[in-house]
């Protein structure tokens, strides 16, 4: 087979530039299930005290949509709730990364051009990048189940857990090495791919909320659908690999065949010509970097319109699971309030938990755009933008002015949507302007770490992913320290920590004021350094 | 009146120096040819003149102003072609013209550049429909040479502009800087292909490791530079030298009455050229040795 020559070693060099990249999500997703299970068998002394809690949210169309059915009302099967169809994702945004990494983004730096004049079959790239995916894939799932024995677990429900994770890896190789093939870009793969990804499971989410048989039946179209059919821990129906194994061989097969009728760096689907002139509000250093900012902004809205609707539904059903006290004093120490307050309203004291754990996410969108600056300078764009009459204070305000605006307009929204529909559900729950006034008092301490990334790409491009860390470690500070019992002046360098979004309804002015004022400090130490300093 | 004023111009990259106290004038209406290696702290050069890095030491100017300081007012007298130019992936060459013109002087700019637009874009050839990641490098290097040629701007500092243009966008190009000269305009041409700068630039100045080795009119450059002469003997002999060319005649004498035939070739300014590189291409020194990486560090910050 000619058309597969070189297959081996383009195989081996694909591992060895990811020798870093499969080990480590190997090991993250391990740890996520494997964590996130021991953490649950450690809470509920058995299933019978766990499913009294957590049954009413297993049933919530929220959680239905989110997280799937629950596979079994065994403890084992209720510890790996959470993370079969999230790590399922994981594992299948895994295969996406190494297929369109070793294809299509090959492709279009020229590397592949490079490798093709060598004595390299013409199908040998995208075989290599397959069998790479899927190699990374059962790696994935298989430490998953080791880990999962080794803490005790069922082995064959640990056998049917990665087979849930290799279902959604192996339809995701197929789908990416299909969407490589269709359009001459590695964005356009990425859309493609993620897209499929996002409706294939949409659309079990559909099928296992419906209420009708035909709905259901929707469940089955989607590879994410026979994921959470597998009932680890229960039924352990682990032959539903085959149709993955199939579904994977056939989009495979398609994208070889895709592959022979279309040339080396072009796609099936013809290049779209743009404008060949400016739109009115491409006119400016402003207009430019909304530009670059506008699709993650508009993924992130999404993202927080969704989760809002999420959060609204479970705080509507949050006073009918909380009756454990270990449950109790872990949600107050997450949340800095006593006990007792936690008591006096079970809503408030949710909807203020998920406000500190969206504050970060918030943080996260904000540091994402700002980060863009240090982006632009690593590429040699910024040069071009700051020799035509653009200053250096107007560029960095062009990231982190709406980086800001951004942070505090995702909590604004997030906390409409949850506050609505939690109100609505259940009149308990703290009404809209309460959740928004939790909001706003979150929001400047993402500021904080929004002004840390303004802080770091204004001091060098090359420090300037250091603010992911940042945001890291005032996380688990902040949300985490209590838990851990560490000293009190090590939890306060998080502005997490001085967050108090619970009792709503009351300002903690000191607060608030104390963290803006830190958040402009950096930010606008970030434009000194920016303005001092070398370019590009 | 001298439109850049460069005096004693140092710049460390840590501690190596990839500028040694370099002095530039480049007077209004000048096509300067800006020659030298890699490495030899050219686009250093123009990356201090524009603002983008901060001199060590020295001083400059542009139009009697630091570069540091009033860097916006001066950009928009000038505009900058780099070498190696990259794109936004997600914006068509049209838009990215449009948005290079506008950060100059907003939406009246792209209006009255309209024309000149339309034109460059026909002389160079270029499809500005595409998106920018489609572009070879030879269309990125294009895209900003139009826009930096269409508002014709008081200066143009040019970095090895016409990497990866092919002979006849090359020719363009030539054509584009004649205006430009005609006009009364300044250039500031970086360039190490030397036939570029010896057809359009009027003013040399050759740098080595941070330093002018030469600066002046390439006539003047060529008058201090021995000739190439050879001659045809009454017994069909040809023999050659390189003499001074005010000794030119009398080597030509001294040939004897006999000569049939003689050429006289002055040099080009690759000779020239490697008149001034010669000794450290054969028997590098230990200072050369030494600044060679350092200057090449500093082009690609």
């Amino acid at each position: 087979m000619t058309s597969l020559t070189g297959t081996g070693a383009l195989l081996r060099l694909a591992a060895r530039r990811d020798r870093i990249l499969i080990p480590v999500s190997a090991l993250a997703l391990t740890a996520l299930s494997v964590g996130s299970a021991q953490a649950t068998v450690a809470l509920y002394p058995d299933a019978a005290t766990a499913m009294k809690e957590l049954g009413p949210v297993l049933a919530s169309p929220s959680a239905l949509a989110l997280y799937g059915p629950a596979t079994t009302t065994s403890l084992e099967g209720l510890s790996i709730f959470k993370t079969l169809l999230m790590g399922a994702v994981f594992v299948g945004l895994l295969a996406y990364a190494v297929v369109r990494r070793h294809t299509r983004i090959e492709e279009e730096e020229g590397r592949l051009e490079l490798l093709g004049a060598g004595a390299i079959g013409r199908q040998a790239p995208l075989t290599a990048a397959v069998l790479l995916a899927v190699i990374a894939t059962i790696l994935t799932a298989a430490l998953s189940v080791g880990g999962l024995i080794g803490i005790g677990f069922d082995p064959l429900g640990s056998l049917a857990f990665g087979a849930t994770w290799e279902i959604a890896g192996l339809a995701m190789t197929g789908v990416t090495a299909v969407a490589a093939q269709l359009t001459a870009s590695a964005r356009g793969t990425a859309g493609w791919a993620i897209g499929a990804l996002a409706v294939l499971y949409l659309l079990r989410a559909l099928g296992d909320t419906a209420t009708t048989d035909a709905g259901r039946a929707l469940r089955w179209f989607s590879p994410f659908g026979w994921a959470s059919q597998v009932f680890p821990y229960g039924s352990n129906r682990i032959w539903l690999l085959l149709p993955a194994v199939a579904l994977c061989l056939g989009l495979v097969a398609a994208a070889f065949a895709l592959l022979e009728r279309r040339d080396l760096g072009a796609g099936l689907l013809p290049a779209r010509r743009g404008r060949t002139h400016a739109p009115r509000g491409l006119a400016g250093p402003v207009g430019l970097a909304w530009r670059l900012l506008r699709p993650g902004v508009l993924g992130w809205l999404i993202g927080f319109v969704l989760l809002g609707a999420v959060y609204g539904g479970l705080v509507a059903q949050v006073d009918t699971m909380l009756s454990d006290a270990s449950v109790q004093q872990l949600l107050a120490d997450m949340a800095g309030v006593p006990v007792a307050s936690l008591l006096a309203s079970l809503t408030g004291v949710y909807a203020a938990t998920v406000l500190r754990f969206m504050a970060v996410a918030a943080a996260a969108a904000g540091i994402g755009m700002v980060l863009r600056l240090a982006t632009e300078e690593r590429a040699t764009r910024t040069e071009a933008v700051l020799t035509t009459g653009t200053g250096r204070w107007r560029w960095y305000a062009a990231f982190v002015a709406p980086a800001a605006v951004v942070t505090g307009a995702l909590m604004v929204i997030m906390a409409t949507v949850m506050g609505a529909r939690g109100h609505a559900a259940l009149a308990a729950a703290p009404p809209v302007g309460q959740v928004l006034q939790g909001a706003l008092e979150a929001v400047p301490a993402a500021w904080v770490l929004v002004g840390l990334a303004g802080l770091l790409a204004g001091w060098s491009p090359r420090v300037a992913p250091y603010a992911w860390a940042g945001l890291g470690l005032a996380f688990v500070l902040g949300e985490f320290g209590t838990t851990m019992r560490l000293p009190q002046w090590l939890i306060d360098v998080s502005p997490f920590a001085h967050v108090t979004v619970y009792p709503l309804g009351t300002w903690e002015w000191g607060n608030v004021v104390g963290l803006s004022l830190v958040a402009a400090a950096l930010t606008v130490a970030g434009g000194i350094l920016h303005r001092r300093r070398d370019l590009g | 009146m001298a439109v850049i004023e460069a005096i004693g111009l140092r710049k460390m990259f840590g501690t190596t120096a990839a500028l040694d106290g370099l002095d530039l004038t480049v007077t209004q209406g000048e096509v300067h040819g800006f020659l030298g290696p890699n490495g030899a702290g050219k686009s250093t050069t123009l990356r201090i003149l524009l603002g983008l890095l901060r001199a060590t030491g020295g001083t400059s100017t542009l139009f009697g102003h630091d570069p540091w300081r009033d860097a916006v007012s001066l950009h928009r007298r000038l505009a900058y072609v780099p070498g190696d130019v990259t794109v936004w992936p997600n914006l068509t060459g049209g838009e990215i013209i449009d948005l290079l013109l506008a950060l100059r002087g907003g939406r009246t700019e792209i209006a009255r550049t309209q024309s000149r637009r339309a034109q460059l874009l026909t002389d160079f050839d270029l499809d500005p429909g595409k998106k920018g990641r489609s572009y070879s490098k030879g269309n990125r290097q294009k895209i900003a040479l139009i826009a930096a040629l269409a508002p014709d701007p008081e200066l143009l500092l040019l970095d090895e502009p016409t990497a990866g243009l092919d002979p006849l966008m090359e020719q363009v190009f030539q054509a584009e800087l004649v205006r430009t000269r005609d006009q009364g305009r300044t250039v500031l041409l970086s360039s190490h292909i030397l036939s570029e700068v010896e057809k359009a630039c009027t003013v040399v100045t050759i740098v080595r490791a941070g330093r002018v080795v030469e600066s002046g009119s390439l006539a003047d450059l060529r008058h201090l530079s021995a000739t190439h002469v050879s001659a045809r003997l009454a017994d069909g002999r040809v023999v050659d030298a390189h003499v001074p060319p005010a000794e030119v005649a009398a080597w030509v004498a001294a040939r004897g009455p006999g000569v049939q035939a003689v050429t006289a070739t002055p040099p080009t300014l690759e000779e020239l050229f490697l008149a001034r590189y010669g000794d450290t291409a054969e028997a590098p020194t230990a200072a050369d040795e030494a600044a060679a990486p350092t200057g090449r560090r500093g082009r690609r910050r």
